[in-house]
């Protein structure tokens, strides 16, 4: 057995684990693994600007790929900026594995430059998180980690890694087994269970398939569409599950909601037999609980067992991965009749279709509606904020196309660096960020890693010089009260600003220059008109992002919107 | 609402307990005591905690503790049959000669050691269930001046034949 260094080993357990592609923030406590880094040509190393975004690109690649995203930043400050991208990637079931350096165990407690307890910090917002203290549990750890990862329910697995132990000489062995007596997870469906649920299914008459994240990331999406297609039985979804089928499926009536569509709504609140796989019934989809599928029995397959009857009590829980459950489904099924509930909530689609308040001018939808015209294989990311809800609405997914999206956290500052993520892991891939002029500032810093990979994502930056999402909900209950939504405020501007007018401070930064300044690309679009050329321009760009910023309009809302606490049939359909 | 006990076989390593109470106080859970210590198996702690939560909430706090990875097994002791006792120092102060003898003869009714004294204080050591505790710390504090109390939290094990709790 050769003795090799800490650092060694862990470029071992990368290539072992086959990863090729890794974001990394040097810094005092990690110098030792970047030298090893520096001399393994297999292991490409980016380089974000800021350890939140480095993160966020771990997850977008991740998201796109299927892989385990890996981060590694130095302690402190390193580690502790990571902490909005664990959560982000924790709620949204991400596959991290998060390394971060840390001080010598000799030093931990004593208050050392740049010790921070990271597993502390980040105990309740990770799946898993664990310091090395011995250089023999090393590769044991790593192993884990990656496992823990990416298996069962999927998230970001921390590892603190003490600069003695990885300069400290070791086994060389990766192990290649795992045997953790207290995680062992269970992907297989209970057929019992199931057969009942199926029996509950041939009994109901309005019955709804809800489809939420797990089953995107399963894989389940053509095992679902055959479902479907078998039982004829309409699907809803939520925010994370749209894309689990063609978003063109006559079947598919769209998602759930605070800001889902009115069928969608209106099929839950009425049906009889609510079939939800992979959701965990979030208070954004349920809204208040008690009129939440009032009418129907609920059957809920999840395959984190904690996500069962935690918010909403179900008659038939059954614990496994959706794609197995949906694939030992397809032997039981059988065709319904539900032509005349098809017809209800047809009727209640064409009586309230989704739509934006205005048609006047450049408006959100119209540039999603490019989108969908021109793009059929593409990967569109959004920050969080209206654009994320326009996106989420009116964007149509086929079965080549993904939406990666910060769901549970709903984290300002995703969209970008998610969007680079996935197009490092996505070469011939389109792809699309979509954000606002808030989230954008939240890592716009990010151009910088954009242009020095050369990656030409293509940025729709909606402006309407506002926090859009917050002035929604100041105008519909907060009697237009507009407190510190407007981005073009200044100092000399009135503290009450009864609205926007000529004589508003011009609005910064200018995103077009501040695009030419990073070395990207930069095009402003104020009418309609311009959205295809604006786009054609984009595409031509093949080695730097493209920012093409939008001038919309800031009265627009999304629309329809469950105001929190109220049912979900009680929408707010026009203002 | 109701009071509940759970066992919680858990890895002894760093951090274990800080995750199993940090997830009580991260989800607002109601933990009333915890205790901890190492078993036959050097790698194994065990946990018992008390509660007290509806039951929705406790089904909900179950799978979250299975959930954590150091978290090898949850046993509900809420109505199986076991032992579980807890310890309890009582240091009384300031006594007279009268309350000495009647510390003493206290002590003898309700299986009470006396481990320590002098002439105006008397240490009782006391390893009960918490309800016969919370008894003799109620007669206690109404019959003298000066007593400090200090509690383990209970401890607790499957019965082989008879049950006390």
């Amino acid at each position: 057995m050769e003795q090799i260094r800490g650092t060694s080993l862990l470029v071992k357990a990368l290539q072992e684990e086959g990863v090729d592609t890794i974001f990394g923030y040097p810094g005092g406590l990690v110098t030792d693994i970047f030298d090893e880094l520096y001399h393994h040509d297999d292991i490409k190393v980016v380089l974000p600007r800021h350890e939140q975004a480095l993160v966020h690109e771990a997850d977008g690649y991740a998201r796109s790929t299927g892989k385990v995203g890996v981060c590694l930043v130095t302690g402190g400050p390193g580690a502790a900026n990571m902490v909005t991208g664990i959560a982000t990637a924790y709620y949204d079931s991400v596959p991290l594995v998060c390394l971060s350096g840390q001080v010598a165990s000799s030093l931990i407690g004593d208050d050392a430059f740049q010790e921070a307890d990271i597993v502390g910090i980040t105990r309740n917002i990770c799946k898993h998180g664990v310091i090395v203290n011995d250089r023999k549990n090393l590769g044991r750890i790593l192993k884990e980690a990656f496992y823990i990862a990416r298996t069962g329910k999927p998230g970001p697995v921390l590892v603190d890694l003490p600069k003695n132990v990885m300069v400290e000489l070791g086994s060389d062995e990766y192990p290649d087994k795992v045997n953790i007596r207290g995680y062992k997870p269970s992907t297989k469906v209970h057929i019992g269970q199931l057969k009942k649920a199926v029996d509950l299914l041939n009994t109901s008459q309005k019955p709804i398939f809800l489809i939420g994240g797990g089953v995107n990331i399963a894989g389940a999406q053509a095992e679902l569409t055959k479902l479907v297609e078998l039982t004829k039985i309409p699907v809803v979804t939520t925010m994370m599950g749209k894309g689990s089928i063609d978003t063109k499926h006559p079947y598919y009536l769209g998602n759930v909601g605070m800001h889902g569509n009115y069928a969608a709504n209106m099929a839950v609140t009425e049906c009889d037999l609510l079939f939800s796989i992979g959701t965990r019934f979030s208070d954004r989809v349920t809204s208040k609980i008690s009129e939440f599928a009032r009418n129907a029995k609920i059957v809920h397959i999840d395959i984190d067992s904690a996500a069962i009857s935690k918010n909403i009590k179900v008659d038939i829980p059954i614990v496994a991965d959706a794609k197995e459950a949906i694939t030992a489904m397809l032997n039981y099924v059988n065709e319904h009749e539900t032509t005349e509930w098809l017809q209800q909530l047809l009727s209640w689609q064409a009586a309230h279709p989704l739509t934006m308040q205005s048609n006047n001018g450049l408006t959100a939808k119209k540039v999603i509606d490019h989108i969908n015209e021109t793009c059929q294989d593409a990967i569109v990311v959004t920050d969080v904020g209206q654009h994320q809800m326009w996106t989420i609405q009116f964007l149509e997914l086929n079965s080549n196309m993904q939406l990666l999206t910060s769901g549970g956290m709903g984290t300002m500052g995703y969209g970008f660096p998610a969007a680079l993520g996935a197009k490092l892991g996505n070469e011939d891939k389109t792809v699309i960020c979509i954000s606002g002029d808030g989230g954008m500032q939240m890592n716009i810093q990010e151009l910088a890693t954009a242009v020095a990979e050369e990656l030409p994502v293509i940025i729709c930056l909606f402006n309407n010089s506002s926090l859009g999402m917050v002035r929604q909900v100041q105008t519909l209950f907060f009697e237009k009260n507009y407190s510190s939504i407007c981005t073009r405020r200044r100092k000399s501007c009135p503290r009450k600003c009864s609205g926007t007018s000529e004589q508003c401070p011009p609005y910064s930064p200018d995103f077009v220059a501040l695009a030419k300044a990073y070395g990207a690309e930069g095009i402003r679009v104020t009418t309609e008109g311009e959205i295809a050329s604006a786009f054609q321009q984009a595409l031509e760009n093949t080695h730097a992002p493209t920012i093409i910023e939008f001038i919309i309009d800031k009265d627009d809302l999304v629309l329809p919107m469950v105001q929190g606490g109220k049912p979900l049939y009680e929408m707010i359909l026009e203002h | 609402m109701e009071k509940r006990w759970l066992s919680l076989f858990v890895e002894n390593d760093i951090g274990v307990l800080a995750k199993i109470s940090g997830l009580f106080s991260g989800k607002a859970y109601n933990l009333e005591s915890l205790t901890v210590g190492m078993t036959e198996d050097e790698t194994v702690s065990r946990m018992t905690i008390r509660l007290i939560s509806d039951d929705e909430t406790f089904e909900q706090i179950k799978k979250q503790l299975n959930r954590c990875v150091e978290v090898i097994k949850v046993v509900d002791f809420t109505n199986t049959p076991i032992h579980m006792k807890e310890l309890l120092f009582v240091k009384v102060r300031k006594c007279s000669k009268g309350d000495l003898d009647e510390l003493f003869r206290i002590a003898e009714v309700f299986g009470v050691s006396i481990t320590d004294y002098d002439k105006e204080s008397v240490l009782m050591e006391c390893v009960q269930t918490e309800s016969k505790n919370n008894a003799l710390i109620s007669l206690l504090s109404s019959d003298f001046q000066s007593i400090e109390v200090v509690r383990g939290g209970s401890v607790a094990i499957e019965s082989i034949s008879i049950t006390e709790r």
